[in-house]
């Protein structure tokens, strides 16, 4: 449970840590995009160097973003596997009905594999710099043109904090319940998959049960202190833009053009 | 069933920023049969310690024993299901373990995982129901249309059912009403002498020590800071207040009447006691009169 890395974050007062969240957003966008972009092998290098230097000036320990990089190994070799035998193009190496190997797949399979750490490497970045609050915050007022639309901005914002709030709520309540249960004898790592499921009741039901009831003394608790929505409340953390917001804007804007260039060349 | 700490350590989240040391060089005996109350603050590791008892912890250094079965870092999920059979753990608000359709089927749960029989865990269960006193007519329904008070009596009925030695309580009587705070812990006390239950009570109520404990560890900060006789432990009194723990209410009534000029030759923990000791002062002193 302990090993969970969604919505961790990793208090600290570095460059990164300090800039304004709605900036880390909005760049690591543009990067995500930018990576996207990139089609040669100068791109991907150039783009690797800039995930590490985010990765410096946030100051938080590499082990961190192994252990985010670590689950999603599968899912990448799944991909490369796919885009191994099923990529098309340039010379053909071997093939048997529909499945290939040609030039072209090894090199989109190789460029797929870096987009994808890529991509998990600074969005991990924005995960534990930014505390989920922030998150909810800064999603709330890039959204707030929507209001125009009658989109609920507000009560989007309230329900991506409050769910930010009680996932580790909810992960020490499964962890109370895992307990109980196995004090009671019930062992959820050995039996069939059928018997596992089974096991699996004896932890949801209870779970649901004390979200609701928790949803239920939220809502109260929110009414009985005033709550009426969105609409003119001040907040406590103001999101101002600050120098390091320019700074990494001016760099990411740089590093984007780089990339751009060196796409059109290649 | 006896248990043994032996110099445990123990780190939670080990090797990431948030490890943090929990449990300091516990060293601790409890005798077999014995019924030993855990006191200390929030956050002091009663929790932790109590969860080394049947392996949901295990310790990072040192060991557990438990009557001869070994609990270490290198300890096995597999060799801890036996153990379990015996260490019966009842949580703070056990009642959110409740799952089952029937509170029949919630009790049988622990027994059927042990292994026993289908015939024989409903006999457990009804055996258990009856001990914690629930009344025939709610065995049927379904857990969720109970009281709070009556849940928490399954919950505790679905611990008992698996047949522990060891019964290990994390503040059982939390949101009861006196009444039923009163038959709960009359309950366990029962258990512990008729069926030679070793018990170890995590509380905030000194009056439970007081009453029912033949032993009281005090916990601060991951250690164990005192071990012994209520007596002994309460004897202390400066201290106690000092670390806002707390006496028992026959204690704090004695120690105002100290202040005032009685003298007490020792220290009462519980209200027979302290009317004994006021009945002799008030022998002693028929000068005043």
């Amino acid at each position: 449970m302990n090993k969970i890395l969604f919505g961790r974050y990793v208090p600290g007062t570095s460059f990164v840590h300090r800039m304004d969240p709605r900036a880390k957003l909005i760049l690591s966008l543009i990067y995500i995009v930018a990576v996207f972009m990139a089609n040669s092998w100068s791109a991907y290098v150039v783009s690797f160097i800039i995930a590490l230097t985010i990765i410096a000036s946030s100051g938080i320990a590499p082990k961190f973003f192994w252990d985010g990089v670590k689950p999603l190994i599968g899912v990448i070799l799944l991909t490369v596997v796919i885009q191994v035998f099923f990529g098309v193009g340039g010379h053909v190496y071997w093939h048997w009905g529909i499945l290939s190997i040609t030039s072209d797949g090894l090199l989109n399979a190789v460029y797929i594999a870096i987009r994808f750490v890529l991509i998990i490497l600074v969005s991990t970045v924005l995960t534990l710099s930014t505390s989920p609050l922030e998150i909810s915050g800064a999603i709330e007022s890039l959204f707030m043109p929507l209001k125009k639309i009658h989109f609920p901005v507000y009560e989007m914002a309230l329900m991506l904090s409050i769910a930010l709030r009680f996932v580790p709520t909810l992960i020490d309540e499964t962890e109370k319940i895992l307990n109980a249960q196995r004090s009671r004898g019930a062992n959820f790592s050995s039996g069939s998959i059928m018997a596992r499921l089974k096991k699996l009741v004896s932890i949801l039901i209870p779970l649901f049960e004390s979200a609701f009831n928790r949803a239920e003394e939220l809502a109260t608790a929110m009414e009985s202190r005033g709550y009426q929505g969105g609409e003119g409340r001040s907040k406590y953390r103001v999101l101002n833009y600050t120098k390091n917001d320019i700074i990494g804007t001016i760099f990411m804007m740089a590093s984007v053009a780089l990339i751009m260039v060196l796409r059109n060349w290649s | 069933m006896s248990i043994a700490f032996e110099s445990v350590d123990f780190v939670y989240q080990a090797h990431t920023p948030f490890e943090n040391l929990s449990l300091r060089n516990i060293n601790l005996t409890i005798p077999d049969g014995s019924y030993t109350a855990i006191i200390g603050h929030t956050g002091s590791g009663k929790s932790t310690l109590i969860q080394h008892v049947n392996g949901l912890l295990r310790p990072t250094k040192g060991l557990v024993n438990v009557d001869g079965q070994i609990i270490n870092a290198n300890t096995k999920n597999k060799q801890l299901v036996s153990l379990r059979q015996h260490v019966g753990i009842v949580f703070q608000f056990p009642e959110s373990q409740l799952f089952a359709e029937t509170v029949v089927d919630d009790v049988k749960f622990g027994p059927l995982n042990f292994g026993v029989s289908d015939t024989e865990a409903t006999n457990r269960a009804k055996d258990a129901l009856q001990k914690v006193k629930l009344p025939e007519e709610f065995w049927q329904k379904s857990p969720f249309e109970l009281s709070g008070g009556q849940m928490r009596r399954v919950a505790i009925a679905g611990v008992l059912a698996t047949n522990p030695k060891i019964l290990i309580l994390d503040e059982p009587t939390a949101g009861l009403d006196p009444q039923g705070r009163f038959e709960m812990m009359e309950l366990f006390n029962e258990l512990h002498h008729k069926e030679q239950l070793t018990i170890l009570l995590v509380t905030h109520q000194m009056d439970d020590v007081a009453n029912y404990a033949d032993n009281v560890i005090v916990m601060d900060g991951g250690q164990i800071v005192k071990n012994g006789a209520p007596v002994e432990v309460f004897r202390d009194t400066k201290w106690l207040i000092k670390h806002q723990l707390g006496l028992p209410k026959a204690a704090n009534f004695a120690i105002k009447l100290a202040d005032r000029g009685v003298k007490f030759d020792k220290m009462p923990l519980d209200i027979s006691g302290l009317v004994h000791q006021i009945v002799n002062v008030k022998d002693r002193r028929p000068s005043h009169e």
